[in-house]
């Protein structure tokens, strides 16, 4: 071999990582992976059980009853008019999107230490694993949402889908990336402190209340209009309400709120995976 | 030959102690040491890790300025003792963790087996995993695809292949994933004693694949082994690591292992006693305190003996919670690294069980008479909660100690030198 092909690296291994070096083209190379590591989520999620994927309807179906017995029929929060389990499956599914991604994603390092300390691949595709897996959960329901929105619709419920529900796969992908980004940043951090574990797990079940997922934003302003802001400053509120104004024309939509969404979302995305980036050359030695 | 794997100025740096509410104070103070432009005022060049002694600073080197190339179709054996920096490199070397400095260059894509079975998932089938091991390997689909009979072949559990591996044997379950890692197809293949594993049939299938990997398939091999027997049989080159630093590098593998055997591998030796000086290994099932060989008159055995005579291993211990399936014992091992067996505390019938108590325990064990061969042994502690974890796990910087053994081998006037082999059992003969 002559000179110049014997300059002719292909891995380079350095202290640092670039970091806003994603490393696509690796992620790309090991693309089958993450197709398996999907495939195994879901597969292993219901092995030995014998409703089998049926268990995927049963968490949101007993959720909505509960809902509408406690907040719905007890507590009696209004809920725009829509129809009570529709009005809290819509909610309920989009939290859960987001909940299942970021605290999934924020104990991903401690969950596959063994793995991720014993070979290399891309560590990026953890967390993409656990979007894509989540991603699958959640269509099913949706199937469930849109089953229980024709039987309503037939029953002669008032529900007008309109053109903001051409906005739903954006809606999507700002909850996956909200969800991502976020569990990206706490996942770094866990690596060597571990006391956001312990926020994140009471954490996450208060914060679903400062979202309209048992509430509608209308009510919530009307009653507590000083205190609006701090459920509006949440990220999820628009992508539920928005979701809701789509399909059951009912809800607060606003452009304003909807791009204040994505630009947190954008901002949490890119500051996860800097710190993402930083944290998994070494995690192993810390975690 | 060309060049493979360039590594210039290596050094890996870790920190010791543990992490707490400390750590975010000096963390901080790192940070703003680093904006200042200064040097890390943590890391302190200039200790030599050695494990045995304190050092000054809470930041040990595990590895130092190593410089080396590999070409292309070698296999290069990396000994030294535990907490050399082997696994250390090995680790660098696949991308699990990045150095502190230096660098590290690479032709050809590299796939490590640093420990068989990474990423199995129990509850899925043998053929599932043979896909997501091998997709974690870094192989494509069609290639295990085009693989999948090869390695179901070599792995010898056809009929089990859609049963969820929770189900299979230990020993299939090792052996289905060293399948798929050795039929990876990268050009350099990184393996850490994987061989420590399975029946001695299929560690002879093992050394044998690794052969042809190496010689027939012209792919690049580093092998991490503590058994000597395995490296000369197959590296052409040997590399040897001690504290941190490359002390030799060579085709003269059986040079390397002779010096390693002879001056590192023994060298806090002829200690027949290891005592617990800095409060390491702590557990609430199991402290040790003390590990010692005593002859008859309670000495601690320093010296060669002869094989007619008693010895006794005393473990001393602090047990602070019991556990009905807590096991302590020893493993003993040649000088080649060979295990010979291990014994526990609890293998004979249960009423006949030494009781533990909390507090400080001593358990006696003696080593039986003439059984071994002559020659240097190790005697490694190890502990665990049975069939749930390792306290101590074998091969992994436990408390150990010498032994040596010369002479004594037996009363007949017609054996009276070293035979060949692990043991020397003195074994009666009767004529009919």
């Amino acid at each position: 071999m002559n000179k110049l092909a014997e300059e002719n690296w292909d891995i380079e291994i350095t202290p640092k990582n670039n970091l806003f070096d994603l490393k696509l083209k690796d992620v790309w190379h090991y693309r089958d992976l993450l197709v398996l590591l999907v495939r195994r989520d879901f597969v292993a999620f219901y092995k030995q059980t014998v409703l089998g994927p049926l268990w995927f309807f049963v968490q949101p179906v007993i959720t909505i009853l509960m809902y509408t017995v406690v907040f719905g029929n007890l507590a009696g929060i209004p809920t725009d008019g829509v129809p009570k389990p529709l009005f809290y499956l819509a909610g309920t599914i989009i939290w859960n999107y987001f909940a299942d991604c970021l605290t999934k994603t924020s104990t991903v390092f401690r969950d596959n230490a063994a793995m991720l300390g014993k070979v290399y691949f891309p560590r990026l595709i953890m967390p993409l694993s656990i979007v894509l897996s989540n991603l699958i959960r959640f269509a099913v329901q949706l199937v469930l949402f849109i089953a229980l929105l024709v039987i309503y619709w037939l029953k002669g419920a008032v529900i007008v889908p309109n053109g903001i529900i051409m906005l739903f796969p954006a809606l999507i992908i700002l909850i996956a990336a909200l969800g991502l980004g976020l569990g990206m940043i706490i996942s770094a951090v866990t690596t060597k402190y571990r006391d956001l574990t312990f926020i994140v797990s009471f954490g996450v079940p208060l914060l679903m209340y400062t979202t309209t997922v048992i509430y509608p934003l209308s009510t919530a302003v009307a009653k507590y209009p000083a205190y609006s802001w701090l459920i509006k400053f949440n990220p999820i509120t628009a992508v539920i309400e928005t979701f809701r104004y789509g399909f059951l024309g009912k809800g607060s939509f606003s452009w304003e709120l909807l791009a204040y969404s994505t630009a947190i979302t954008i901002v949490i995305l890119i500051t996860g995976t800097i710190i993402f980036n930083r944290v998994e050359k070494n995690f192993v030695d810390t975690v | 030959m060309a060049k493979v794997i360039k590594v210039e100025n290596l050094s890996k740096a870790y920190q010791l102690g543990n992490f707490g509410t400390g750590t975010i104070s000096r963390d901080l103070e790192r940070f703003w040491a680093r904006m200042r432009g200064k040097e890390d005022p943590f890391l302190k060049i200039g200790e030599i890790n050695d494990r045995t002694k304190k050092g000054e600073s809470d930041i040990v080197w595990s590895l130092k300025d190593i410089n080396f190339e590999v070409e292309q179709g070698d296999a290069v054996g990396i000994i030294g003792r535990n907490g050399a920096g082997k696994s250390t490199l090995l680790k660098i070397l696949s991308r699990v963790t990045s150095p502190t400095t230096g660098s590290v260059k690479v032709k050809g894509r590299i796939s490590s087996l640093l420990e068989v079975g990474t990423g199995f998932h129990p509850e899925l089938s043998g053929r599932e995993n043979i896909f997501l091991n091998g997709a974690i390997l870094g192989m494509r689909k069609a290639e295990i695809k085009r693989k999948f009979d090869e390695i179901v072949d070599f792995a010898g559990v056809e009929r089990y292949i859609d049963t969820p591996v929770k189900r299979y044997s230990s020993g299939m379950y090792v052996r289905l994933a060293f399948a798929v890692a050795a039929h990876l197809e990268s050009e350099i293949l990184i393996v850490d004693e994987v061989l420590a594993v399975g029946d001695a049939e299929f560690q002879k299938k093992c050394l044998g694949k690794m052969g042809d990997i190496s010689k027939g398939e012209g792919r690049t091999v580093l092998f991490v082994s503590h058994n000597m027997a395995a490296i000369t049989s197959f590296c052409k080159t040997a590399m040897l690591l001690t504290n941190g630093s490359i002390y030799n590098m060579g085709k003269d593998v059986n040079q390397i292992i002779t010096t390693y055997l002879t001056n590192f591998d023994t060298m806090d030796q002829n200690k027949g006693i290891w005592n617990n000086l800095n409060s390491s290994y702590q557990n609430v099932y199991f402290s040790p305190i003390k590990f010692e060989i005593k002859d008859e008159g309670g000495n601690t055995i320093n010296y060669p003996i002869a094989n007619n005579k008693k010895i006794f291993i005393e473990i001393t211990a602090e047990i602070n919670e019991l556990d009905p399936a807590f096991t302590v014992g020893y493993a003993l091992y040649d000088d080649q690294g060979q295990l010979i067996y291990w014994s526990y505390h609890a293998d004979t019938d249960e009423n006949t069980w030494p009781k533990l108590k909390i507090g400080i325990n001593i358990l006696k064990s003696e080593i039986p008479i003439r059984t071994i061969n002559e020659g240097k042994f190790r005697i490694e502690m190890i502990a665990s909660l049975h069939y749930r974890k390792w306290i101590l796990e074998p091969g992994n910087n436990n408390p150990a100690i010498i032994l040596e053994i010369v002479g004594g081998l037996s009363d007949s006037p017609l054996w009276i030198m070293k035979r060949p082999g692990i043991l020397a059992p003195v074994i009666k003969w009767t004529s009919i």
